[in-house]
């Protein structure tokens, strides 16, 4: 008999009100007792649509079954059949939207929690990380990514899996894209998206960061003069665009990319940090989605009294996950 | 890593030093500027690429001590090495077709003011340089812009190096002497460009200042750098630094500058007291 509950089996996090003050993980993860208890919550259904709603097709109800036999490390290479960032993809992922927003147990009651149990399944095995991954047999072909987010990361994964010799080249001195300047630690600790990262790594994968392709070296240079055969580009399209609203030049107005790469990117958080971020009393932050939300939380855990969100339409309509 | 061929100090607060990177020095175009870091904890400045070595792998950067990363990179020594050192980033100067230009350098900006009047020397444009200094001691590169011009005027605040007055007064002397000039390329503090810029326009006279605001990334990609020209938002770091002064909209930027003066004072006092206490 599976687990009839209509609730997800809920996750410890911390309280809130101690939480809106720093920035750790708010979420705490699973132990395993509650992993094995969520996984027997999924029906291992023919037609699997979860399955259907996960855009890199994770074979998701069998590595739930081996949740609930506990054999967390067979789950473990399942989702990395198909997933490079797993301990990620677990955290961030908008699974309300993809995989458990179309699972049947969501029909009458919640959905399987399978970010949850995915994210509980990558902790877990990078916490024991037996040995690094076996370096795949080479194939001898170079491929370039450009751009180290997590389209370059997955691609880079993905063909280094396939025996090809990859290099990363990053514009910042840190790889990650969005994951290292965008989405606050207190969502996704940039500990794990190093340890992802040193995963690639082990699989072969180069990353030469403080490489800006277009003006460092071209794309035509890294085809003809160095040697790649094909190229990638996952340069991210998360430019902010000025609307030209008075005063949006004063001092003390940010784009939401700029207050979160001095927050994330730059630790502006930490007391000691040497780069400045303002630490205003009261902020406004203008917009409702989930990037708004990463900057309110953000100012309010950098020491706002009040922090307000400021949105054009309704409250139904707030496209932020609740 | 990033290391440092040479160091000189051009004067007490200006630095000048040889950076090996033989990535950025194959691309660099004056004009053009990097971003460093010196460790790992550190944060990201911009530097304009003063000078650079093709053949030795090497870009030279000229800094003055104002704020805690400075303070920290003059602490460096020939051979210790930079955590970071990304570029060229921005565009170069547009130099094609100029014959006769003015150049007017204000203080540390004469650092960035000194590769442009360079390439329009060896172009074989007539390049009138216009620098100042608040006084002598401060004066930096007068032989190079000595070499790289062939008319060189001197000013200081306080008449203690060539004559007393602003680049300015000097400026204006050059135009009224009939001085016709295709362009004037100004670089320096904001409120020296403005009044530059102010001066050129009675004139009628195209001038390109070259603008410095607060960066992170560098790329386009958080706005931090923003400014408006001729009533549009512009990003510094990619269609920039160099824009038509005319358009500049100078007092949002000297506002916008001013945005962590309080943070940068206190940050540079502790890393100050810091470098001290470890010489005792
Ligand atoms: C604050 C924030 C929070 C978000 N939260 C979520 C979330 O919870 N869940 C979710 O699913 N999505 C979220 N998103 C959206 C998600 O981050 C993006 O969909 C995702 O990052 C896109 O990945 P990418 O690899 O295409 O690009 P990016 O992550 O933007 O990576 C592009 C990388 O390329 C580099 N680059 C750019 N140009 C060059 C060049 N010329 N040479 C070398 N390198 C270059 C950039 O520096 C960057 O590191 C969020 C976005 C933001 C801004
Ligand atoms: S749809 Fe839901 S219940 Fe069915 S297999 Fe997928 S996760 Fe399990
Ligand atoms: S420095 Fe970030 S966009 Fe220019």
């Amino acid at each position: 008999m599976p687990n009839l509950s209509p609730k997800k089996n809920s996750m410890p996090s911390q309280d809130p009100k101690l939480r809106a003050r720093n920035f750790d993980e708010v979420a705490l993860g699973y132990t395993a007792e509650m992993a094995v208890e969520e996984a027997d919550r999924c029906l291992n259904c023919k037609k699997q649509l979860c399955v259907e709603g996960c855009p890199v097709g994770i074979s998701i109800p069998s590595f739930i079954q081996k949740v609930k036999v506990g054999e967390f490390e067979e789950a473990y290479r399942i989702i990395s059949e198909a997933s490079s960032l797993p301990a990620v993809c677990g955290r961030v992922c908008p699974q309300e939207s993809q995989c458990e927003g179309r699972c049947v147990r969501g029909i009458k009651g919640e959905p399987v929690g399978i970010g949850r149990l995915e994210r509980f399944v990558a902790d877990y095995h990078n916490a024991i990380a037996p040995e690094a991954p076996q370096k795949p047999v080479s194939n001898g072909r170079r491929v370039a990514v450009v751009g180290s987010g997590p389209a370059g990361l997955t691609c880079a994964g993905d063909l280094a899996k396939r025996g090809y010799d990859v290099t990363v080249f990053e514009a910042l001195h840190t790889a990650g894209g969005v994951l290292v300047y965008g989405i606050p630690e207190f969502r996704l600790p940039k500990a794990i998206v190093a340890k992802e990262i040193d995963t690639l790594k082990a699989l072969g994968v180069r990353v030469e960061v403080n490489t800006v392709v277009g003006k460092t070296v071209s794309v035509h240079e890294l085809m003809k003069e160095e040697g790649f055969e094909a190229v990638f580009i996952g340069t991210g399209a998360g430019l902010p665009r000025f609307m030209k609203i008075p005063g949006e030049n004063l001092k003390g107005v940010y784009s939401a990319n700029e207050f979160l790469t001095r927050v994330n990117l730059m630790k502006a958080y930490r007391k000691d940090s040497a780069t400045p971020i303002q630490h205003a009393r009261r902020v406004v932050v203008v917009g409702g989605g989930n990037v708004a939300m990463d900057a309110a939380r953000s100012a309010l855990r950098l020491g706002a009294d009040q922090v307000y969100i400021v949105y054009r339409r309704s409250l139904d309509e707030l496209p932020a996950i609740r | 890593m990033y290391r440092i061929l040479e160091k000189r100090k051009l004067n007490p607060t200006v630095t000048l030093m040889k950076i090996e990177a033989p990535a950025v020095a194959k691309k660099a175009e004056p004009g053009q500027f990097i971003i460093l870091r010196t460790d790992a904890d550190g944060e990201r400045i911009p530097l304009t690429i003063a000078d650079y070595d093709r053949a030795a792998g090497s870009v030279t950067i000229i800094f003055q001590i104002v704020g805690a990363t400075t303070e920290k990179l003059g602490h460096m020594e020939t051979g210790d090495c930079l955590c970071d050192f990304v570029g060229p980033l921005g565009r170069a100067t547009e130099t094609e077709g100029l014959r006769k230009v003015a150049v007017v350098g204000g203080g540390v900006g004469c650092a960035i003011a000194y590769p442009v009047a360079k390439k329009l020397f060896e172009q074989g444009a007539e390049v009138h340089a216009v620098v100042g200094f608040r006084t002598k001691e401060l004066v930096i590169l007068e032989d190079e812009f000595a070499a790289a011009s062939h008319r060189l005027v001197k000013m200081s605040d306080d008449g203690s190096w060539g004559e007393k007055g602003l680049v300015t007064d000097a400026l204006r002397g050059l135009i009224e002497s009939g001085e016709v000039y295709d362009e004037v390329i100004t670089i320096g503090p904001l409120p020296m460009m403005k009044f530059v810029c102010k001066l050129t326009r009675e004139y009628g006279i195209k001038t390109v200042a070259s603008m410095n605001p607060i960066m992170i990334d560098g790329t386009g990609m958080c706005g931090g750098c923003r400014l408006t020209v001729g009533g549009e938002t512009k990003f510094a770091c990619v269609d920039g630094p160099e824009f038509d002064g005319h358009l500049i909209d100078f007092d949002e930027a000297i506002a916008r500058s001013s945005m962590y003066k309080p943070f940068e004072r206190a940050a540079h006092e502790a890393t100050c007291n810091l470098f001290s206490k470890e010489v005792k």
